[in-house]
C-alpha cells in the first residue's frame, strides 16, 4: 500500500484498455514526421494561452461555472465511463524540504540548490521522446506530483507544460493538478503556477490538529494550511486537500468534528487516507518496537463508515475508495489510472501505461533524481522498465484499479482484456454477500458493503 | 580379499541412543583400524550414516557394515565386522536381525545422560540374541560425566555387569584401543560349518543405481562365490550372483564369503522388495534344511494419506514413490482421493519416525510439497453380518449400524523419565487412555511401562511426551494386541461441508476434547473471509463443538494510483498463488498449514 503522501492524490499516468485501442481518439493526425512538425507550429504553448480570470474570493459557484465543460464530459461518459478518451501525463518532481515519517514514496531531500533550468531540459527531453512512442495522442489531463512540486518555479512548470504542449495535441478542456504543501510559503507561488497553466491545485492539508500534524512530520500548522486553502480557492478554479485519519489514538467522535470543519473548507474535491504503516518509513520502525499504536480493524472501519457517512451527507460521496467529489468534480487525471487508460510517466521514477501496437506496455522511469538525470542527458530518456503486460496482467490491473471506482468496471472490457469472461460462479457467490452488483449495463461495481473489504473481493474475483 | 580364517572373526554391533556418540565411536575405530584416510573422513561428518536425513537427524535408517583389520596386542591379525544397526523403535525388526548376525554388541551410553529408554530395547533385543555385551562409557571428558553413577544404572536397569565397562571419549580418541582389544578378547568368534550347505541371513538391502539391488548378508554355514545360483527361501526366487565382497565401507570384492562373515552380494535383482531383510540365502542346488529362524514380513503400522499441495504434482508423487519404494520395501503405497485434497496415496509405514522420513524424503529428494492427513492405525471390524474387515482410512468406515465390534491395536510403552517431570508423563500416559503397568525408580530416574491404544500414540505423543519432560523423556514400544473399543467416527464441518481429510476414528470419552480443540485450533488458523465462518465437530449428525471465523472488516488499500499499479499487481499475483496453495471448502479457502496444525492439536 503506497504512504499516505504529502502531495494530494497523486502518481502518474493513464491508459486505454489493451484490446481497446479504438477508445482513444482516433486523431486525424499520422504518424509522419511532417504531421508533428506542422502540429507543433499550429500549437499554442500552454502558459501563453488566454487564461479565465481567477474567479471571486469564496466564489463557489463561479468555480462550478467553470467546471462546466469539464462535468458535460464526465456527465456524458457516465455511461460508459471507459470509453471515454483519454490520455493522462504525469509529471514527477522529486524533492522535498523534509521527509515525512510515513511516506515511502519517491523522494529526496537536497539541501544544495536543484538546478530547475537542467532539470527542464530533461524533462522536455523526455517528454519529447515519450511522445515520438505515442503519436497521435491528445493530453486530457496532466498531474505535477512528487515529491513536493509546490518547490518548483512557476516557470519550471510552464517550461514543462510548454514541452508538454509541443509534443502531443492538447485538450482545450486539459485539467492541470499540481500538489502543494500548505505553507505561507508555497502559497505564494501559487498566482505563478495559475500563470502558467496550472488549473487545479491539491493540497496536502492531512490534520487539522497541530498536535497530530507535528506527529506526522509536517512543517506546517492548521491555520497555516487553511490560509493555503484560503489562497488556492481564490486563485484556481478546482482545488482538493488531503487528510489522514486513524492517526494513532484518533476516535470517531474527533474525525468526525475534524472532517466536518475540513468539508465546510472545501470546494468539491476531498481525499480522506487512512494513515498506512508503510515497510521501511521511520512510522515502520516505530510501529514494529511498539511505540507508534494505529486503530485495528474495527476501529479503522468505524472511522471509515464514518467518513463516508459524513461526506455523503455533505455531499461528497466516496467515487474511489478514499476519494470524494461532488458529482462531476473528480480528479479526471486519477479517473484515467482507474480506468486504466493511457499515461505518460515523466521524471524520475514515475511509472506510465501505454498502448502500443495493440499491446499494453509498464513503463517505469529510474527513481534516483541524479541517476535519472544522467540517463536522460546520455540517451534522452530515464526508462528503465519498458514491459509488455500480458493479458492476464492487463486484466488483473483493471479489477485492481476499476473496482475501486463507484462507477465500477465494464465485463465486456474485461472478458477483452482477459480473453475470459469474470467466473460468474465467483460473482454470484460474492452477490450472495452483498459485496458487489451487476449494473444493466454490463457493468460490475463493488457495493458499500464491499469496498472496505475490496482487497479480499479483487483476489477472490482475480483468482 | 582373502578369507579370514573363522576364529580370527569379530561381528560386533553397537547399541546406543540418540547422540550418546555412536557414530563418533564407529568413526573412531575405522579410523584408527585404517579403513579411511584421513581426508575421507573428514570430508563427511560421519561415515556411516550416508542419508542426509541421517545425518541430519543423528539416526541411523538403513543397516550398514563396515569390515576392520586389526592386529590386536596378541599379535594375531582380525577381522572385525561392525554393523550399525537402525537406531529407532520404528525399525526395531531390522534391528533385531542386524543383532542376529552379529555374536556380541557394545552398549554405548553416554556418562552423562545414562540409559534411555530405547537403549533398554535395544540391549533385550541383544540378549535375547545371546549377545556378550561389553559397556562402554561414552564422554567420560565431559565436566558433567557421571561413569560411577552411570555404571550403577547399567547394573540396575538392565542387570549387565558394568565392573569392567571402558570408559572412553570417542570424540578426543581417548581409550579407544581398549575397546578394539575388548572386541577381541571378550567377545566369542562366529561359529559355522564351511562344509554345510549356504545358509545366510539377509540383514538389509538397498537400491543402487549402478549395481541394482545390494545385499547386506551374514553368512551362517557354507561359503558364497561369484557365479553361484543362490535362492531366498522366503520368497523362493532364485538368482545368480553377480558379485559378493566386503565393505571397508566401500564396497571390495572378494573371492568368497566363508562362515561367520559378514559382506555383500548383487545378483541383478531389480526391487529391494525381493529380498526381504531376515530371509534365508542358500544354495540353489543344494538348499539347507531349514531356514534360519526369526523371519517375518515387514508389516506398516501406520498409515496416512500424503498428497501434493500442487495437483499438477501427482505424477511427480508417484513416479517419486515408486522410487523410494525401490530402496525401502517397508513402506506400501496406493492411490487415494480426497475431496479436499485431490488425488494422493494411502500410504503404510512402520511408525511415526517413518512416516516423517518418507516424507521428507519425497519433499526433500524429489522436490515435492506434500500435504499428510492424520496418522491412523489398523482397525479391526467385526461387521453385523459377521464379516471382518480392517481399516486404516477413516473414509472408508462403514455405516455405524453395521458395525458390531471395533477393535484397535495397543502397544506396551517403556518411559524412561527424570523424576521431576513424571507427573506429567503419567497425565500424558493416563490422558491417552493408558494403563499403568509398572512404576520403577533407577537412581533420580523413573522408568514406567504403559499399556496404550497405538491410536493415541499416532496422534501426538511424540511431539507432547518431549514437551512436558522438556526434551528428557525416552520412549520405545512394540505392538501387543488388539482390543474392542469404543470408537466413533468425528467429522469436521466447515461453513457446513464436511471435510474428508480432517475426519477421524476416535475414543467416544475423546471426541468432545478431540474435537473442540480440532475447531478452535481451525479457528486460528483458517484467516478471515469477507463472510463469517462455521466450524464444527460432529458425530453422526450430532455437533458436538463449534467455533465462528469472523468476517474481517477492513483490507482495503487507502492509496492506489498509476505509481502503484505495478506493485499491487504484484502482490495480487502472490495472492493468487497462496490461493492455490489452499483448499477450497465450501467457498472457504483453507491453507494446507491449517491442516497440517489441525493434525498436531495438543488435546
Amino acid at each position: 500500500m503506497p504512504g499516505i503522501d504529502c502531495g494530494v492524490e497523486r502518481r502518474m499516468g493513464a491508459r486505454a484498455g489493451l484490446g481497446d485501442a479504438a477508445d482513444f481518439s482516433p486523431l486525424a493526425c499520422g504518424e509522419g514526421s511532417g504531421v508533428g512538425f506542422e502540429r507543433r507550429d499550429t500549437r499554442v504553448p500552454l502558459s501563453t494561452r488566454p487564461r479565465p480570470d481567477p474567479p471571486p474570493p469564496g466564489g463557489r459557484e463561479s468555480v462550478g461555472r467553470d467546471l462546466a465543460s469539464t462535468r458535460t464530459r464526465l456527465d456524458a461518459g457516465r455511461t460508459s465511463p471507459d470509453r471515454d478518451p483519454a490520455f493522462g501525463v504525469y509529471v514527477h518532481w522529486p524533492f522535498c524540504r523534509s521527509k515525512c515519517p510515513y511516506c515511502d514514496f519517491n523522494s529526496h531531500v537536497r539541501h544544495g540548490l536543484v538546478d530547475e533550468q537542467r532539470l527542464v531540459r530533461a524533462f522536455a527531453a523526455e517528454i519529447a521522446a515519450t511522445a515520438a512512442r505515442t503519436p497521435g495522442r491528445t493530453v486530457s489531463t496532466i498531474f505535477f506530483g512528487g515529491g513536493t512540486p509546490s518547490l518548483m518555479e512557476p516557470a519550471t512548470v510552464a517550461a514543462i507544460l510548454d514541452a508538454i504542449a509541443k509534443n502531443w495535441r492538447v485538450s482545450d478542456d486539459v485539467e492541470v493538478t499540481l500538489e502543494a504543501n500548505p505553507t505561507s510559503v508555497e502559497a505564494r507561488r501559487f498566482k505563478g503556477y495559475r500563470t502558467a497553466g496550472v488549473n487545479r491545485v491539491s493540497l496536502g492539508v492531512q490534520a487539522l490538529d497541530d498536535a497530530a500534524l507535528s506527529a506526522l512530520g509536517r512543517t506546517h500548522t492548521a491555520r497555516e494550511a487553511l490560509d493555503a486553502v484560503a489562497i488556492a480557492r481564490r486563485i484556481f478554479e478546482r482545488y482538493s486537500f488531503d487528510l489522514i485519519y486513524a492517526r494513532p489514538g484518533q476516535t470517531v467522535p474527533a474525525w468526525r468534528a475534524e472532517l466536518t470543519g475540513a468539508i465546510s473548507q472545501a470546494a468539491e474535491h476531498l481525499s480522506l487516507y487512512q494513515l498506512t504503516i508503510e515497510p521501511g518509513t521511520p512510522f515502520a520502525a516505530l510501529h514494529a518496537s511498539g511505540r507508534l499504536a494505529t486503530p485495528d480493524a474495527d476501529h479503522a472501519r468505524n472511522l471509515y463508515d464514518i467518513t463516508q457517512e459524513v461526506c455523503a451527507a455533505a455531499g461528497l460521496p466516496a467515487y474511489e475508495v478514499s476519494n470524494h467529489a461532488r458529482p462531476g468534480a473528480e480528479c479526471r487525471h486519477n479517473l484515467v489510472y482507474w480506468r486504466c487508460r493511457e499515461y505518460a510517466g515523466i521524471g524520475p521514477g514515475a511509472h506510465g501505461r501505454l498502448d502500443i501496437g495493440g499491446v499494453r506496455r509498464a513503463t517505469a522511469t529510474e527513481r534516483q533524481p541524479e541517476a535519472w538525470l544522467a540517463l536522460v542527458e546520455g540517451q534522452g530518456s530515464g526508462l528503465v522498465t519498458d514491459e509488455p503486460l500480458s493479458r492476464t496482467e492487463a486484466a488483473d490491473e483493471y479489477l485492481l484499479m476499476g473496482l475501486r471506482l463507484a462507477e465500477g468496471i465494464d465485463l465486456n472490457r474485461f472478458e477483452r482484456l482477459a480473453g475470459h469472461p469474470l467466473s460468474a460462479e465467483r460473482i454470484a457467490h460474492l452477490t450472495q454477500h452483498g459485496l458487489v452488483e451487476t449494473l444493466a449495463a454490463g457493468r460490475l461495481r463493488v457495493t458499500a458493503t464491499g469496498f472496505p473489504v475490496l482487497n479480499a473481493v479483487v483476489a477472490d474475483l482475480a483468482a | 580379499m582373502a578369507t579370514a580364517p573363522i576364529e580370527n572373526i569379530r561381528n560386533f554391533a553397537i547399541i546406543a541412543h540418540i547422540d550418546h556418540g555412536k557414530s563418533t565411536l564407529a568413526d573412531r575405530l575405522i579410523q584408527i583400524t585404517g579403513g579411511l584416510t584421513e581426508r575421507e573422513m573428514s570430508g563427511r561428518e560421519q561415515v556411516l550414516d550416508s542419508m542426509d536425513i541421517e545425518r541430519e537427524r543423528g539416526i541411523t535408517i538403513k543397516a550398514q557394515t563396515v569390515r576392520l583389520n586389526y592386529r590386536a596386542r596378541d599379535g594375531k591379525e582380525y577381522v572385525l565386522n561392525l554393523i550399525d544397526t537402525p537406531g529407532h523403535v520404528d525399525f526395531a525388526y531390522e534391528v533385531n536381525r542386524s543383532l542376529a548376525a552379529c555374536e556380541g554388541s557394545l552398549l554405548v551410553v553416554d556418562a552423562s545422560q545414562g540409559v534411555e529408554a530405547q537403549t533398554l530395547a535395544n540391549v533385550y533385543q541383544a540378549i535375547d540374541n545371546n549377545h556378550e555385551i561389553v559397556p562402554v562409557l561414552n564422554k567420560v571428558d565431559l565436566p558433567a560425566a557421571e561413569p560411577g553413577k552411570v555404571k550403577q544404572q547399567i547394573e540396575d536397569v538392565i542387570g549387565l555387569d558394568a565392573s569392567d565397562a571402558i570408559l572412553i571419549s570417542a570424540k578426543t580418541g581417548l581409550n579407544i584401543d581398549a575397546v578394539l582389544e575388548a572386541i577381541v578378547a571378550r567377545l566369542p568368534p562366529p561359529r559355522g560349518d564351511r562344509d554345510a550347505p549356504l545358509k545366510a541371513l539377509l540383514v538389509d538391502s538397498w537400491y543402487d543405481l549402478y549395481l541394482g539391488v545390494v545385499v547386506l548378508l551374514r553368512i551362517v554355514d557354507g561359503a558364497l562365490k561369484r557365479g553361484q545360483r543362490i535362492r531366498l527361501m522366503g520368497t523362493n526366487a532364485s538368482y545368480e550372483v553377480d558379485r559378493v565382497g566386503v565393505f571397508t565401507p566401500k564396497l571390495v570384492d572378494a573371492a568368497e564369503l566363508g562362515p561367520g562373515e559378514i559382506g555383500f552380494l548383487t545378483a541383478s535383482i531389480k526391487e529391494v522388495a525381493d529380498t526381504r531383510v531376515g530371509d534365508t540365502i542358500t544354495d540353489d542346488r543344494r538348499p539347507a534344511a531349514a531356514a534360519l529362524p526369526g523371519f517375518r514380513p515387514a508389516i506398516p503400522v501406520v498409515f496416512c494419506g500424503l498428497f501434493p499441495v500442487d495437483a499438477a504434482q501427482f505424477e511427480d508423487l508417484r513416479a517419486a514413490m515408486g522410487k523410494l519404494r525401490l530402496n525401502d520395501a517397508s513402506f506400501s503405497y496406493e492411490m487415494e482421493t480426497s475431496a479436499a485434497l485431490g488425488f494422493g496415496f494411502r500410504c503404510g509405514f512402520l511408525g511415526l519416525l517413518h512416516l516423517e522420513i518418507i516424507q521428507e524424503r519425497l519433499e526433500r529428494e524429489f522436490n515435492l510439497d506434500l500435504i499428510a492427513t492424520a496418522p491412523s492405525v489398523i482397525y479391526r471390524m467385526t461387521l453385523t453380518d459377521g464379516k471382518e474387515i480392517e481399516i486404516h482410512n477413516p473414509v472408508d468406515m462403514p455405516d455405524v449400524v453395521k458395525i458390531k465390534e471395533i477393535c484397535e491395536p495397543w502397544i506396551g510403552a517403556t518411559i524412561l523419565t527424570p523424576d521431576e517431570y513424571l507427573g506429567s508423563v503419567l497425565k500424558l500416559c493416563q490422558d491417552r487412555r493408558g494403563s499403568q503397568v509398572e512404576l520403577t525408580y533407577v537412581g533420580s530416574r523413573a522408568m514406567v511401562k504403559y499399556d496404550l491404544p497405538l491410536n493415541e500414540v499416532v496422534f501426538d505423543f511424540y511431539d507432547r511426551l518431549k514437551s512436558v519432560s522438556k526434551g528428557y523423556a525416552s520412549f520405545d514400544y512394540h505392538l501387543t494386541d488388539y482390543k474392542p473399543a469404543d470408537l466413533v467416527k468425528m467429522q469436521i464441518l466447515v461453513n457446513g461441508e464436511p471435510v474428508d481429510a480432517l475426519a477421524m476414528l476416535v475414543h467416544r470419552t475423546r471426541a468432545e476434547s478431540r474435537g473442540r480443540a480440532m475447531v478452535e485450533k481451525l479457528k486460528e488458523l483458517i484467516p478471515p473471509h469477507m463472510f463469517q465462518i462455521p466450524i464444527q465437530a460432529a458425530i453422526g449428525g450430532k455437533i458436538i463443538a463449534r467455533e465462528t471465523v469472523r468476517a474481517f472488516r477492513k483490507d482495503v488499500t487507502a492509496k492506489c494510483y498509476g505509481g502503484d499499479v505495478t506493485r499491487k499487481r504484484k502482490l495480487l499475483e502472490k495472492q493468487k498463488e497462496g490461493k492455490k496453495r489452499m483448499r477450497q471448502f465450501g467457498k472457504v479457502d483453507i491453507p494446507q498449514e491449517a491442516f497440517i496444525a489441525a493434525l498436531k492439536v495438543d488435546v
